[in-house]
């Protein structure tokens, strides 16, 4: 177990390897299937995104409503294939890490490995455990998209196992070959 | 004639969507305890507990077991004998859209699947109804979450297929859904009938709890094998590799046409939820 202080700096992530598991406590932003879209158009119009991706972590995650009192509702990582196609666009603009759940593209891990990045996993379906971790939450931006808008999230001992590393080794197997 | 208000059956079903949500079913917790037992896996013990832990969580701090409180799913038992007073379909909306409101349940549900825009209300859900005999109603909430729901697959088999051809079919599905539709699985399997019915028996067949047996024979044997090449994949907890890769599997059949056998494989993540009420 292995103790991470954010934001994922490059000499950090080059030091984590597959399968390592990591607690983490800082800053992170949610952000899932439409927010990607949105990122990835702005980019093409050659907007600026709202938040800055370098060295930063997005989590892969629409969270349930907050209850008053609470500092956010349930919140695991939701699949992260779905994200493939936009993942290597936002990796290039210095996006340090995701954490979702499951496995990746060829395409995301080879672009993982140009930019010497990580994939993270959080477990899936244990999002009343990890609302446990998150100390703050707030939506920033794309709020028009309810759970799916950018939530910026304060996190403190955040468990997450690292899934692929900065040299694209992935811990995920199907049929003999890393996937 | 039984008379049944809508407002009962609207306050039902907001109870019930709310009690899915939060507390883990009874069948699915046991399982998941003596999966974990089991592992022998580090991580893959690990991983269990971690599950386990999250469940009593949700259940103790009353907050969703998983943000994906899913598209909810409502089936409706009518006795003939039952005269609804009101709007039943309207109820069971309202129900949905107030149990949603009230246990701060993540709305998930698009007015139109190209436009996308969200309803704010988690409705309209999809609802079953059968007509049964008696003058009672009952009523079941699953909420699906769509992790395991994107996973789930039909295949239309030969007639002159066999149990072999079905338990290559669904171990392919699992294989294929590994650790982004969050393993350990739940299996519902509808075997039979047309195309549509192969799928709604598919989703019936998660609802019956995983430690009962089948009732027929023949198809018990049939989950009996999937369930044990499922758990030789070695896909496992979260898909981080172990023996525990699916809990239980359930088959439903129906009878079907002379040129074909319909295969349907409904995949439920371990946060397998449903909560039903007799009225």
């Amino acid at each position: 177990m292995k103790y991470i202080n954010l934001p994922l700096t490059k000499d950090i992530r080059k030091s984590l390897k597959p399968g390592e598991e990591l607690l983490l406590t800082g800053k992170i932003y949610t952000a899932r299937d439409q927010a990607h879209k949105r990122f990835c158009e702005s980019l093409k119009k050659g907007e600026r995104l709202p938040i800055s991706l370098k060295d930063n972590v997005i989590f892969y995650c629409g969270p349930a409503p907050t209850r008053p009192g609470d500092a956010i509702g349930s919140c695991g990582p939701t699949t992260s294939s779905r994200m493939d196609t936009f993942t290597p666009q936002l990796l290039s603009k210095g996006l340090a890490a995701m954490i979702g759940k499951g496995r990746r593209s060829e395409r995301v891990k080879s672009a993982i490995k140009r930019h010497g990045a990580v994939y993270l996993i959080a477990i899936g379906g244990a999002g009343a455990y990890l609302a446990r971790r998150v100390k703050k939450a707030r939506p920033i931006a794309y709020k028009d998209l309810g759970t799916e808008a950018i939530h910026e999230l304060w996190v403190e001992d955040f468990p997450v196992i690292v899934a692929i590393d900065s040299k694209g080794k992935s811990i995920f197997k199907r049929g003999g070959k890393d996937a | 004639m039984r008379k049944i208000s809508s407002d009962k059956i609207r306050n039902a079903v907001a109870e019930l969507a709310v009690r899915a949500n939060v507390s883990l079913r009874k069948d699915i917790l046991e399982a998941l305890k003596k999966a974990q037992r089991s592992e022998t896996k580090p991580l893959a013990k690990k991983t269990l507990a971690l599950l386990i832990e999250n469940a009593k969580i949700a259940e103790s701090e009353f907050i969703p077991i998983c943000q994906d409180t899913g598209m909810a799913v409502v089936s409706c038992e009518i006795g003939q004998d039952v005269h609804v007073k009101g709007d039943l379909t309207k109820a069971i909306n309202e129900g949905i859209k107030q149990g949603y409101k009230k246990g701060h349940l993540r709305k998930s549900v698009v007015s139109d699947p190209l436009i996308r825009k969200n309803t704010k209300t988690n409705t309209p859900c999809v609802i079953h109804f059968k007509i049964v005999s008696g003058g009672a109603l009952k009523l079941t909430v699953l909420p699906k979450g769509f992790g395991s729901e994107n996973k789930s697959r039909l295949i239309m088999l030969k007639p002159t297929d066999t149990d072999k051809e079905i338990i290559g079919f669904v171990i392919s599905v699992v294989k294929a859904a590994g650790a982004d539709a969050c393993p350990p699985f739940i299996l519902g399997i509808g075997i039979g009938g047309t195309l549509d019915k192969a799928a709604h028996l598919a989703k019936e067949a998660t609802l019956r709890p995983i430690h009962k047996p089948n009732p027929k024979s023949h198809l018990g044997r049939i989950e009996k094998q999937i369930l044990s090449a499922a758990n030789k994949t070695g896909i496992g907890p979260a898909g981080l590799g172990g023996k525990t890769t699916c809990l239980g599997v359930n088959i439903l059949s129906f009878p079907t046409h002379i040129a074909g056998l319909p295969v349907c494989v409904n995949i439920s993540c371990h946060a397998m939820r449903s909560a039903s009420a007799v009225i």
